[in-house]
């Protein structure tokens, strides 16, 4: 992955405009977080192949960072924190954001066949 | 305490993520391969939801699954251990059906003719995939017939086990054959050099060989029988 490039990814965001496509979305601060830390608190979601349309989809920076927001039908998939791409070979959009040690904190990805599950 | 590793007959080692074999057993596990026992690690998953992707990173969300099995298969070369990969999911385990992962557990500890297994102690593993790993295997061995059953010896890590299970019954220095457990744990390129960078940091003194033996020196076991 590389750091994020914003007309990059927008266009790639706008290639699929009312298709459907998969989504993979993430966030975690790791299963380890309480344990190394009493006050700390393990928190995180993923869902993994969800399909949606987005009608509208959109990435805008703030000090470094991106957030990506996906518009549909009867709803919005958002993900925050991302920093990092990647259009790879079976052409999926892999953003995420890691922390200063790249440890993923957060993911979004699109792909127009489903991830391997 | 003298463990005589050579009466066994084979050893399954049980854990869901590529790596916990060589945080937690790579030193034992060596010991009863220079005895001449076969040990097979039964690994739950690929580890394909870690966070951790390699310091600097260099693996994503799609492509870890496959860096991680391969690190697992050379980390498992590095301590001449058998492995045998169950595609589970990480962090799903405790989603699955306890009995189904049980029953396939319990029919490949009894086709390995196991007179050990090693794994992670329920509910003291910290992570959701070790629990429900342990608890899986404990339910297999539970299952068996009490003559057949093998021994258990399990891992407790979270950090009030000491108080509730005292302490471990089976301490296992791993000094002697600490190279090739270093070995297993540095085959986990994407997993271990953060980790290696964090504790280094004060250290700077050490070596690479002595920095990891302070962390990994001892391996420690909690001895479980079920009546
Ligand atoms: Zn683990």
């Amino acid at each position: 992955m590389k750091s994020i490039e914003l007309n990059k990814v927008q266009d790639y965001l706008d290639q699929w405009t009312n298709k459907p496509v998969y989504v993979h979305v993430e966030t975690t601060n790791g299963a380890y977080a309480k344990h190394f830390d009493a006050n700390a608190y393990n928190v995180g979601a993923y869902v993994r192949n969800a399909q949606i349309t987005y009608t509208q989809g959109k990435i805008v920076e703030q000090e470094g960072a991106y957030r990506v927001g996906l518009k549909h039908e009867i709803g919005w998939i958002y993900a925050e924190g991302l920093t990092d791409f990647e259009f790879n070979e079976n052409n999926q959009l892999l953003m995420a954001g890691h922390d200063a040690d790249g440890r993923l904190m957060v993911a979004m990805q699109l792909s127009e066949t489903p991830f391997n599950y | 305490m003298e463990i005589d590793y050579s009466k066994h007959k084979h050893v399954v080692v049980i854990y869901p993520h590529p790596d916990d074999e060589s945080f937690g057993t790579a030193g034992t596990v060596v010991k009863f391969r220079e005895a001449g026992v076969p040990v097979t690690y039964l690994c739950g998953t690929l580890g394909e939801m870690g966070r951790n992707m390699g310091s600097p990173f260099f693996a994503n969300r799609e492509t870890l699954p496959e860096i991680r099995k391969q690190e697992l298969i050379n980390a498992c070369k590095e301590i001449d251990m058998d492995l045998q990969m169950l595609s589970y999911r990480d962090k799903t385990m405790e989603f699955e059906d306890e009995q189904v992962v049980a029953d396939d557990l319990r029919k490949r500890i009894e086709e390995l003719d196991a007179s050990l297994v090693i794994t992670f102690y329920p509910p003291y593993a910290v992570h959701p995939d070790h629990n429900a790993m342990g608890r899986a295997a404990f339910r297999a061995i539970r299952d068996m017939d009490p003559d057949k059953r093998p021994e258990v010896w399990a891992n407790a890590i979270s950090n009030d086990h000491q108080e509730i299970l005292g302490s471990p019954d089976i301490v296992i220095d791993t000094k002697d054959v600490f190279q090739k457990k270093l070995n297993a744990l540095k085959a986990h390129k994407s997993q271990i050099d953060g980790m290696l960078q964090k504790v280094r940091q004060g250290n700077e003194e050490l070596s690479e060989f002595d920095l990891a033996l302070r962390y990994f020196q001892y391996e420690t076991y909690h001895t479980v029988t079920f009546d």
